[in-house]
């Protein structure tokens, strides 16, 4: 069984704005997949459809053996939260907390925080030395680097991240995506959405996406 | 971890908790200083309605026996006095402290020259007493009267024939301050009341002569005699106690009686009146006590308006605070629901933060509210305000209905928030 399978998915936001149309889409566990798109093209719907951070309007959605169509909305919180790590473009990081606290709150949401788990996921990311840190005292690739610790930190079965690399520089963009190489050598399945040829590059397998329509690279 | 949150929250929203919490303390200390003098205003305005008139008639036993029987003074018929002489005795009763003024009355009807005639009431003024304890005391009817309105002047004990004229009385006789009024006396000899003023009240006095006592009961024959004393005393609001004493003491237990007997119901010290006064019976004069009854619900309403008011500004103001708080941080807030945060967690954590803030406003509040109410106290009723610890529960339930009806629109506008729309890449 595959680990995702999009049949015939649509997004029409609002009733008028259609931004995904009959989408068909498997990822295998283990896999890497890049999405590739235009500004605009609903890479970034597609996400949060299959982050379950939204829901889709038509179409099927299988995550991991469950029908997205079945759940409430409740339900779809706690599939996100065991199941889905989310790497976002903005980073995204509570202000006011530590690195190490920023991964925290994640566990805290998702069972128990647990200080020693959060700071070997840290150290994975190898900032176990910036863990006392504000984001605000932080890099940019730095702060990506904790949201993609905590995206790992409830392991998750698919780690989704939207132009994650979009906000950093050559050198920063170098070791996040070597660290998405590493994790997917590891076994993580891993869900890139790029428009920059060289990021969509370092996946298995790209996909490209027109006007809310999917198709091969 | 929650904590650390709400710890992060707070030191980074500062300012806008700050307000909230000033917000919920400006309301809290209306409310307090309003709901602490309303428990106690119930003291405060019973003295000061004590300003305003007698609150025991004292007459003779058999006056007030044929009232009682044919509901009638009738002049004809043969009437019993009460000494002048007994009425310093009114100082002497355990409550002497609580008996702030009195005035004698001797009334009667009196023949003018021209042949008409009218009511006459004698009284004091304003009298020098020296106690049979040996205190110094001054009384009369311009310490009992503070509603009424003299044009001219009061009369003076030093003039025995100067009086007061009542308004319609004077128009009647068509006669001013400064003029004269001839009369007969009982013996048939003649005499004058020279006109000081003018008065009224609203009462009988606006169609009498009120004249010094001394000229009344010569007029009348009457030396050494009056027909009733009005007293002005600060009494303790009635309860049941003081309600079976008054309809008859001697059903009291000993410890009841006691008690009652110490206590300055209007009833207990009237009950003392009687004791030193021979041959009187003293009676609450009911239509007062009544009316100091209306003014207090009054009173009291007026001050749950306004706590009830304040409460509700001030909630108005934590919403509008809270919701705009809650917009600026729509993406932090998203962020956790994003990462798995149920709506209810989300929800707690904010309301975690608001009451916080709503707890430390509400303490400050009611320290600030506390000194209100003395301010209101002294500048009001010239004396301070009892705290009644009845206040902090009612102030707590308030402040946390305050607090959630005031977070209600941010904790909607929160279920609403989608994670999706917040975090969008643009
Ligand atoms: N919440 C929304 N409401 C209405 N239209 C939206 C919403 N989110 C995205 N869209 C529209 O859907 C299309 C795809 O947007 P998006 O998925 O953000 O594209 P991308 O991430 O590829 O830039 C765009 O036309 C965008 O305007
Ligand atoms: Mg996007």
């Amino acid at each position: 069984m595959s680990l995702l399978k999009l049949t015939d998915v649509a997004m029409v936001y609002g009733g008028r704005v259609t931004a995904l149309e009959h989408v068909n889409l498997t990822v295998e566990k283990g896999d890497w997949l890049a999405i590739m798109g235009p500004s605009g093209s609903g890479k970034t719907t597609l996400m949060n459809i299959i982050g379950c951070m939204d829901k889709h309007t038509a179409g099927q959605v299988v995550l991991d053996g469950i029908d997205l169509n079945e759940v409430t909305k409740n339900e779809l919180t706690q599939i996100r939260r065991d199941k889905i790590g989310m790497v976002f473009q903005q980073f995204h990081l509570i202000p006011y907390l530590t690195a190490v606290e920023n991964l925290m709150v994640a566990q805290y949401y998702h069972s128990i925080p647990d200080r020693k788990e959060a700071m070997a996921a840290l150290e994975r990311v190898g900032l176990a030395d910036r863990a006392d840190h504000l984001p605000s005292e932080l890099s940019g690739g730095e702060q990506q680097r904790v949201c993609i610790a905590r995206a790992l930190i409830n392991y998750p079965v698919l780690i989704l991240a939207d132009e994650p690399t979009g906000n950093l520089d050559e050198k920063n963009e170098k070791l996040v995506m070597d660290l998405f190489r590493e994790l997917n050598r590891e076994g993580h399945t891993i869900i890139t959405v790029t428009h920059s040829d060289k990021v969509g590059q370092a996946a298995k397998r790209i996909v490209i996406i027109e006007h809310g329509h999917l198709r091969d690279a | 971890m929650f904590w650390q949150m709400v710890k992060g929250a707070v030191l980074r929203q500062g300012r806008q908790l700050l307000f909230v919490a000033l917000t919920v303390a400006l309301g809290v200390s209306l409310a307090t200083a309003m709901l602490n003098v309303m428990f106690d205003v119930g003291d405060k305005v019973n003295q000061e309605l004590k300003a305003f008139g007698a609150n025991i008639t004292v007459t003779s036993k058999n006056a007030s026996i044929l009232k009682d029987i044919y509901g009638l003074d009738n002049a004809s018929a043969p009437k019993e006095y009460l000494a002048e002489s007994d009425i310093g005795k009114l100082k002497t009763i355990f409550w002497t402290n609580n008996i702030v003024a009195f005035s004698p009355h001797l009334a009667g009807n009196l023949k003018l020259d021209g042949g008409s005639e009218v009511a006459v009431s004698g009284t004091w003024f304003d009298h020098y007493m020296k106690l049979p304890t040996g205190e110094e005391f001054s009384t009369g009817e311009q310490y009992l009267k503070s509603w009424w309105q003299v044009e001219g002047a009061w009369p003076k004990e030093t003039e025995p024939d100067s009086v007061l004229v009542g308004k319609t009385l004077a128009q009647k006789l068509n006669v001013k301050p400064g003029d004269s009024i001839s009369y007969v006396k009982k013996d048939g000899t003649k005499a004058v009341f020279r006109i000081a003023g003018l008065v009224s009240g609203g009462g009988e006095e606006d169609d009498q002569i009120v004249a010094q006592l001394p000229a009344v009961q010569q007029a009348l024959g009457l030396e050494g005699k009056i027909d009733s004393v009005n007293v002005s005393a600060m009494t303790t609001p009635e309860n049941e106690l003081a309600r079976r004493a008054a309809a008859n003491p001697k059903s009291l237990s000993l410890k009841e009686y006691e008690i009652w007997y110490c206590t300055s119901y209007v009833s207990s010290i009237a009950f003392q009146i009687e004791e030193v006064i021979a041959n009187s019976v003293a009676r609450p004069v009911r239509q007062i006590a009544e009316s100091e009854g209306r003014i207090l619900d009054k009173t009291q309403l007026l001050m749950l308006l306004i706590t009830v008011l304040s409460l509700l500004s001030a909630t108005m103001g934590v919403s509008n605070l809270v919701s705009a708080n809650i917009m600026e941080r729509s993406k932090e807030l998203g962020l956790l629901k994003a990462i798995g945060a149920t709506d209810r967690s989300v929800v707690i954590l904010v309301l975690t933060e608001i009451f916080m803030a709503g707890l430390i406003g509400g303490v400050a509040g009611y320290v600030a509210g506390l000194g209100f109410a003395q301010i209101i106290g002294h500048a009001v009723f010239g004396s301070s305000i009892a705290i009644n610890m009845l206040v902090i529960p009612i102030l707590i339930v308030l402040l946390i209905l305050m607090l959630l009806l005031g977070s209600l629109p941010a904790i909607r506008s929160l279920l609403g928030l989608h994670p999706a729309i917040v975090l969008h890449g643009r």
